[in-house]
């Protein structure tokens, strides 16, 4: 019973949409297919330590195929891209670059923290994940500095180049999706 | 004389611009020029942004890279998040034709072109590796002594390290060493080489969790006796700083004040900066008692 139930979730495609996705910028993703399970990443992991988020598990989900259990694993955002797993798996793989191709995968499917859908916002909004703030504006003022520092918060053609950028990538609709999804 | 094209970022002009002053009067002191990329936005954050669409987050990145190359200078920052976006995806764009191509297709919509023409360089490569510990020991008129120091280098300045080439990640010195040429003392703790928790959208999506992290970490600085945590990375800086009021906060008790200091205001301080010029005064959590040991 067990067994049958695991494999009605097998995708293969899974395993194929993360090669195709990761590999367009880490060459190295398909070193997945060489994991051992050996877990030197879950015990090298500093949110493992505090949570139950288990590194080693999202290797095994994209070997098999287990989309949904790797997409909808809210665990899958606790990791802090530190990247020591990477750095001491014996299986060379980059690990820290498959959670990050996981978590797009899980961004294009409509699934998003609530948090990180406004963070998107502020960008889109000022061009800063950090927008400047009044009390910021009166120490730069003080330490002699422009009140407005001199990025695309002072130069609105600047921050129109990103807005178009943003528009053209498709991230603004992205980000809407994303949020409208969230918030069902 | 060196020049370098310096991106802020967010939180260095929009949070600590301190370290913004800090860091320009102290290039200048050993005759390094920095100016100002203009029009920069966020690098956009690589765990944040880099989770989300990496599409997008490399062509925003490519296009901050274009500011410097029609500067003519190569880059430099004060936050290990912009490190590994920019210097990431300058490695990505250097490799990788395809990647080169799609990208550009972007940017031509707004009139811009990556060409890969400049180096992304850490203010830490500057400060060991350009003007190095000696010189800086040269400079030095109010030594340190007696001030036991906490380095935290941050993940990303050094890892991935087959991209980032700083050396061996589990065991870094260039900052021991820049501590010791201004007279102070590095302290070994635990969980030296773990990360501040702020991390891959982490301080953005679930506080509480970046904070157990932060206090695991500030724990092990105060039982090592250390005076300050000194820090390469704003973020960093600002997940130490600010992270410590809002653990006392969910204590309901002053049980963490351990002063947060940036690698150039600290080496700043060595070489006679004024504390204030440098903002150390607008830091969340007070510097008072560090400054009372180095001006005792």
């Amino acid at each position: 019973m067990e067994s049958s139930k695991l494999i009605k979730k097998f995708e293969a495609d899974f395993t194929q949409e993360v090669i195709d996705f990761g590999s367009k910028f880490f060459p190295e993703v398909e070193n997945f297919r060489a994991c051992i399970q050996c877990g030197t990443c879950t015990g090298s992991c500093p949110s493992g330590r505090e949570t139950a988020w288990r590194v080693r598990k999202l290797i095994r989900q994209v070997q098999l195929g287990l989309k949904e259990d790797a997409i909808r694993n809210d665990a899958l955002w606790n990791c802090t891209t530190c990247y020591t797993c990477q750095e001491r798996c014996p299986r060379l793989i980059p690990i820290t670059d498959i959670v990050r191709s996981v978590r797009n995968i899980a961004v294009y499917n409509g699934i998003m923290l609530p948090r990180h859908v406004q963070v998107a916002g502020l960008l889109i909004k000022y061009g800063h994940a950090v927008p400047i703030n009044d009390e910021t504006r009166e120490v730069r003022k003080e330490l002699g500095l422009d009140e407005t520092p001199p990025t695309v918060h002072a130069f609105p053609d600047a921050l129109g180049e990103v807005k178009k950028l943003l528009e053209d990538t498709g991230f603004i609709r992205l980000i809407e999706e994303a949020g409208r999804e969230g918030s069902k | 004389m060196s020049r370098y094209a310096y991106f802020l970022g967010c939180l260095t002009p929009n949070r600590y611009p301190g370290i913004e002053t800090a860091t320009i009067d102290l290039l200048r002191l050993f005759d390094i020029e920095v100016d100002y990329m203009k029009g920069t936005s966020c690098c956009p954050a690589p765990g944040v942004f880099g989770s989300f669409d990496l599409n997008t987050w490399i062509v925003i990145a490519a296009r901050n890279i274009t500011i410097a190359e029609d500067m003519g200078a190569d880059i430099t920052l004060t936050c290990n998040g912009c490190y590994a976006t920019l210097q990431e995806a300058d490695h990505m764009l250097k490799h990788n034709r395809e990647l080169v191509a799609d990208v550009n297709r972007r940017l031509a919509k707004v009139g811009r072109e990556y060409k890969g023409t400049v180096n992304v360089i850490h203010i830490m490569e500057i400060l060991y590796k350009e003007i190095g510990p000696e010189k800086i020991r040269d400079m030095v008129v109010q030594p340190l002594e007696g001030v036991k120091v906490a380095c935290h280098y941050g993940c990303h300045f050094l890892k991935p390290s087959d991209i980032r080439q700083q050396g061996n990640p589990e065991n870094p010195t260039m900052m021991e060493e820049l501590i010791e040429a201004i007279g102070a003392e590095p302290v070994e703790y635990r969980d030296k080489n773990m990360c501040c928790g702020a991390g891959g959208g982490v301080r953005a999506g679930k506080i509480d969790l970046a904070l157990d992290m932060t206090r695991r970490k500030i724990d092990a600085m105060m039982e090592a006796g250390a005076d300050c945590v000194v820090t390469p990375c704003v973020f960093c800086h600002f997940q130490f700083d600010v992270g410590q009021a809002e653990i006392n906060n969910r204590l309901g008790a002053e049980k963490y004040k351990l002063p947060v200091v940036f690698i150039t205001q600290l080496i700043g301080l060595a070489l006679g900066m004024s504390p204030r010029r440098m903002g150390l005064h607008r830091n969340r959590t007070q510097v008072k008692t560090l400054l009372d040991k180095v001006f005792a």
